[in-house]
């Protein structure tokens, strides 16, 4: 990298008792010089199927918006306003789609054995954004405060109790629900969205299976 | 499979990828099929059932739900953890995991019908009812509620003669019930006013966010029931995962959802924590099928890459 320091030695800006330039070294070293956001891919990377994972993180990015915009009205906007049970409309659409191309991006992703070559945790990341997300969207439909939240709440305690974790967990209150779906769950499939994307980016896109460079 | 040998993704020659571009396409298109998916399928919001709804369409379940909560006989009574601690709730096997969870959200059943009726009546005979209840022992508590159930009794249906009243209160053989008639009747009278819900819920604290106590009272009736099957939203109708009308729902509960359908889940009283840890086993083994030999190399056995590759494939099947 090429900094303009001005009147600071290399050693100055390499010290390793200093915090920040840890934290820089950690954060510079999670992906490969220019691997960040390259221009290129190598040649393999031409299928259709490449696509879903961006259109999974996109359709995120249009679940988390309407999401947004209904929390601007509030818990029961969306059953007085026409306008509100439209964004609530896209709200479930987007995420019905978000869910569409997940699961493709999953198969793909089987079907190329893309845990291969240390990408093993990025499978593993995959699968819990997988799991957290149908959380997140069991929360959503808890908090609509209409007849499915009834419907769902009630049969959704016996699973729940019968683990034990219903004693913390109360999908009976929506209350508690509503800031799982909105705060907390929302927080953390970000975070692993984040982490899942270093990781790609991390180790480049996995060669198919049986590429032999020396050949 | 032997030793990964996956080579260095960036050893390979590269081709021109704009992946921002990419990203802003799909992110286009994603939020044009969204606002067109929403602009004709809309999606469903059936308002929420209230209590006067319930006693005004099947007024007699009610009578009958209050008296079985003051028995102790209802759904939520016997739930166990994390209500009370009248059954053992469900087990895996010999690990009681639902009662291990503890009574962290208390729940007496009686007080869903003493608890409105104590605090909100101007009504002379539901004040006296509900002083009598309480100066009574528990046990001649349970036997008038428990003679007052059975009294009322069931009506006809799936081949099983009436009992009792055929589940008419207006009917029932004279008898000692105590106050639990007008207990009853009481909270029949107040949930049709409306203001039974809130008396549950936000008595003492203003501020109602939290529905357990209603949606417990409610649960154990059989009005919620009676409208979900209506819409084919039952257990046994893959109802966990389908939505009101024909909107999607869940899909992707279809694998949790399906177990319910099958023996020995389906006829097993512990169906629900046998359900989730099922699917717990499944979940991990999905997410650690990179490291299970076997499971691992089905990509290899069921070549599909073939085909996502098959430009790569055709190019590099020159070289030896
Ligand atoms: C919120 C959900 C998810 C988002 C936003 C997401 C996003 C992405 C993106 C943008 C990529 C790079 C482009 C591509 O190869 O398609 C990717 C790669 C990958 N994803 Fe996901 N993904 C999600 C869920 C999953 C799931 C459920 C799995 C599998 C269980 C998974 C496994 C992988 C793997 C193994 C790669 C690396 C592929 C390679 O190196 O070629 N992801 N993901």
């Amino acid at each position: 990298m090429t900094t303009s320091t001005g009147a600071k030695s290399a050693a100055e800006t390499t010290d390793p008792g200093n915090w920040t330039n840890r934290l820089r070294g950690r954060i510079e070293g999670l992906v490969p010089p220019g691997e960040a956001l390259p221009d290129r891919q190598p040649i393999y990377v031409a299928s259709w199927i490449y696509v879903f994972g961006v259109l999974t993180l996109s359709s995120l990015a249009v679940v988390i918006l309407s999401g947004c915009v209904l929390a601007v009205g509030g818990v029961q906007w969306w059953h007085v306003s026409s306008l509100g049970h439209y964004v609530n409309s896209v709200h479930l659409w987007s995420v019905e789609l978000f869910f569409g191309f997940m699961v493709i991006h999953l198969w793909g992703k089987f079907w190329m054995a893309a845990w291969r070559g240390k990408r093993a945790m990025t499978w593993v990341s995959g699968v819990l954004l997988f799991g957290i997300s149908i959380g997140t969207s069991f929360t959503g439909f808890l908090s609509q405060t209409n007849f499915s939240a009834q419907w769902i709440a009630g049969e959704g305690k016996d699973g729940i109790n019968s683990t034990g974790a219903g004693a913390f967990f109360n999908v009976l209150n929506p209350g508690q629900m509503l800031l799982w779906h909105v705060v907390l769950l929302p927080l953390v499939v970000v975070l692993i969205v984040l982490i899942h994307i270093i990781q790609v980016r991390r180790h480049g896109v996995v060669p198919p299976l049986d590429a032999d460079l020396e050949g | 499979m032997t030793r990964d040998r996956t080579p260095d993704s960036h050893d390979f020659p590269t081709r021109r990828y704009d992946l921002v571009k990419e990203f802003v396409i799909t992110l286009v298109v994603v939020l044009v099929a969204s606002l067109g998916l929403a602009a004709i399928f809309s999606s469903p919001d059936e308002k929420p059932i209230t209590m006067s709804a319930w006693a005004n369409a099947d007024p007699n379940n009610l009578v009958t739900t209050a008296a079985s909560e003051l028995a102790g006989t209802t759904t939520s009574a016997t739930y166990g953890a994390p209500y009370n601690s009248n059954s053992e709730g469900q087990k895996l096997g010999p690990i009681p995991l639902q009662k291990w969870g503890g009574v962290r959200i208390p729940i007496d059943s009686a007080d869903l019908v003493l608890g409105p009726l104590s605090n909100t009546t101007n009504d002379p005979a539901v004040s006296s009812a509900v002083a009598a209840w309480k100066a009574a022992a528990p046990e001649q508590q349970t036997k008038w509620a428990a003679d007052y159930v059975d009294a009322i009794g069931a009506a006809a249906a799936d081949g099983e003669a009436a009992t009792g009243a055929g589940g008419d209160p207006a009917n029932v053989a004279a008898g000692d019930y105590g106050p639990v008639p007008a207990l009853s009747a009481g909270l029949l009278a107040l949930a049709k006013t409306g203001g039974l819900e809130g008396a549950l819920d936000s008595a003492g604290n203003f501020y109602g966010g939290d529905t357990t106590k209603s949606l417990l009272l409610l649960a154990d009736g059989a009005y919620l029931e009676d409208q979900a099957v209506a819409q084919n939203l039952a257990g046994d109708q893959w109802g966990m995962m389908n939505e009101v009308g024909n909107a999607p729902g869940q899909p992707w509960m279809w694998l949790y959802t399906f177990w319910y359908q099958i023996k020995p889940f389906s006829t097993s009283d512990n169906a629900d924590v046998e359900v989730w840890a099922l699917m717990m086993l499944l979940t991990l083994l999905l997410m650690f099928l990179p490291f299970i030999p076997g499971l691992r190399t089905i990509p290899r056995w069921i070549p599909v890459h073939r085909l996502i590759w098959r430009n790569y494939y055709r190019r590099s099947a020159g070289r030896p």
